[in-house]
């Protein structure tokens, strides 16, 4: 959360909520794309940045894994993988985004789909989270950069996923705020972070080091 | 011995700590009771044993009670459990109404007073009849599997579990279609009970050789009890594919058997196929050996669970908090914990298993590489600071509309 004098950082808890919906083909994960939540499609993209922060993921989301893993269709995990998630500003484009990669790859194929085992069913979930401020709060901009180093993955993730996405904020927390204090610099070299490709750590590693003057934004 | 919150702030650091604190100032204001069929034996005695004193530290007014119910009682409610878990059971109408008679004694005599009430299990379900009278937020905490349950037997407990504000259970594959919120909290260890403390090399070493193991050459392990669905004869064949490659010793260990006719029968079993082999070692185990359970995982080099069905495998979670690289069975929730090829391996027979033993005991790094991915899923998803968490938010979300995001930006409530 920002204003103009101070940044306040804060933190958001979740908890995952099932929804009941399973699948277990390619067919069925189609069938049900349009129809749950728009939480809960936020929530498969992005899970596995929170929940598995210490390593580089193969898959990045949880649709590729589950369509590599239960349904050995490679060519459409890899497809699901990469779809940017940083080209997207609102659920809506990221919901599209899968059904239409899912929709071009069953256009192509020429043979009945898999259903996989009950036991590897795919699960639809979706979090409900609670924000709340940590009591941290940066006076200036180097005091910014003093903060961030400790905050936790939690408000790190808030402030950079949850506030671009879920709340429509177009650019994450950090950056907005750098951006009206004068900072527009540090701003545009923080938007040029890619967070889906580096740990929670590596990526406050990063902004710190922007702050210090001690990397090279690419 | 209870433990105090501070005691784990050097084991996952001062944000989580924290992140409990900012929570609790939030829920103070709220009583939660739990509710449960026994204040000792069981894994959810355990669990309410270690949280109640946590939740009490964390200003949390928290408190336990158990339901009463006689050998009748428990036998029908036993009887409901194996069914429940897709076990052929008899269930007959006069069992429901043993049920129902020992709920209505207990909604009698039993106290309730909570804000926030988790009744856990089947066994205090009934108790929600009490809600239109006292109020409050009624949670039903589901810690079986009840994946593929006997119809009759979930459509009579269905009807309660409806009547809750929300559900909780362990895994997405335990989920059903309910009429009620079902939220998904896995359990958790304690990184600081005997069965998972650190322990000294030496300590270690010790115990070892009190098993008659030797300590230098690798040994693979697997901790369970003598049941079928943790094949410990699939695990037996394992280690004799592995020895044709590596020198290794197989240690089977498991709780008792004497009270249980089948594990009896699958330990006497294990015992015939092991024949005179004097590096497998199959151990029963006396109660209370949480210590010595540690030890010996802590001086395997790899830990099996093969498990063909599971629950969520806490001796999974157990072994990859030290360290050790797992090779599990891909079944319930072992999958979620063993990241296939990154915090384990996922094998579906003991040709799987075997490969796995022989590409990890000719590899010392992968085998450190693996258990410290293993070590860090652990911290940061299924300790008892993230199980307090969970709890702490369920009492949150009680006290607001079910929103994705609920922003609390005003203080706390006092």
């Amino acid at each position: 959360m920002t204003n103009q004098q101070s940044f306040i950082f804060d933190t958001e808890l979740r908890l995952v909520v099932l929804t009941g919906i399973t699948v277990r083909s390619l067919q069925e994960l189609r069938a049900e794309l349009p129809r749950v939540p728009g939480s809960s499609i936020f929530f498969h993209m992005h899970q596995e940045y929170l929940a598995h922060d210490f390593q580089h993921s193969a898959h990045y989301n949880d649709f590729a894994r589950w369509v590599s893993q239960a349904l050995r269709e490679e060519a459409l995990a890899e497809k699901l993988a990469a779809i940017d998630l940083l080209a997207f500003t609102t659920i809506r484009e990221l919901r599209d985004a899968v059904i239409g990669t899912v929709d071009e790859y069953l256009s192509e194929l020429d043979r009945p789909g898999y259903e996989c085992r009950p036991e590897e069913a795919f699960h639809f979930c979706r979090s409900r989270s609670f924000v709340l401020p940590t009591g941290i709060v940066a006076d200036d901009v180097d005091d910014f950069f003093r903060k961030v180093a400790s905050i936790s993955h939690a408000s790190l993730y808030f402030h950079f996923f949850e506030a671009r996405l879920r709340l429509g904020r177009r650019t994450s927390d950090f950056s907005r705020w750098l951006a009206d204090r004068g900072r527009a610099d540090l701003a545009a070299a923080i938007d040029a972070l890619n967070p889906y490709v580096c740990t929670l750590d590596e990526l406050r590693r990063d902004i710190v080091q922007l702050g210090t003057g001690t990397a090279t934004p690419t | 011995m209870s433990h105090r919150l501070e005691d784990y702030r050097q084991i996952v650091g001062s944000q989580v700590i924290e992140e409990l604190l900012l929570l609790a100032d939030r829920v103070r204001h709220l009583r939660l009771q739990h509710i449960n069929s026994t204040s000792v034996g069981g894994g959810v005695a355990e669990i309410l044993t270690r949280m109640v004193p946590l939740l009490r530290d964390l200003g949390i007014d928290t408190t336990w009670d158990v339901i009463k119910g006689n050998q009748a009682f428990f036998g029908v409610t036993k009887a409901f459990h194996n069914a429940l878990h897709g076990g052929e059971e008899t269930i007959t109408e006069e069992m429901f109404e043993v049920f129902r008679a020992t709920t209505a004694m207990n909604l009698a005599e039993l106290d309730t007073y909570g804000d926030v009430i988790v009744v856990h299990d089947p066994q205090p379900v009934g108790l929600i009849a009490r809600k239109p009278e006292v109020g409050g937020h009624w949670l039903w905490r589901c810690h079986i599997d009840v994946s593929t349950p006997n119809p009759r037997v979930w459509g009579f407990l269905q009807d309660y579990v409806e009547q809750y504000d929300a559900s909780i259970f362990s895994m997405p594959d335990f989920a059903r279609q309910l009429a009620i919120p079902q939220y998904m909290v896995p359990p958790s260890i304690d990184p600081l009970s005997d069965k998972n403390r650190d322990l000294s090399d030496d300590a270690v070493r010790a115990v070892v050789e009190r098993y008659g193991l030797d300590p230098d050459r690798p040994i693979l392990t697997q901790i369970s009890r003598f049941d079928r669905l943790k094949d410990p004869l699939g695990v037996m064949r394992a280690y004799r594919m592995v020895r044709r490659r590596h020198d290794c010793q197989l240690l089977l260990a498991g709780g008792g058997a004497s009270d249980d006719p089948e594990s009896a029968e699958v330990l006497r079993e294990v015992r015939e196929a092991a024949g005179n082999d004097p590096d497998i070692h199959v151990l029963e185990l006396p109660p209370f050996s949480d210590l010595d359970i540690n030890a010996l995982v802590r001086g395997s080099t790899i830990v099996i669970q093969k498990s063909i069905k599971e629950g969520f495998g806490l001796t999974v979670t157990e072994a990859l908090w030290k360290r050790k690289p797992v090779i599990g069975g891909a079944v319930g929730g072992i999958r979620l914990q063993l990241l296939n090829g990154v915090t384990g391996f996922l094998v579906h027979s003991p040709e799987g298993a075997a490969n796995r033993a022989v590409e990890l005991l000719d590899n010392p790094e992968l085998r450190d590489a693996v258990g410290a991915a293993g070590h860090e899923h652990v911290k940061e998803n299924f300790l008892t600071t993230r199980h307090i968490r969970d709890y702490l938010l369920l009492m949150l979300a009680m006290e607001h509309d079910d929103t994705d995001l609920s922003v609390l930006t005003g203080g706390p409530t006092t």
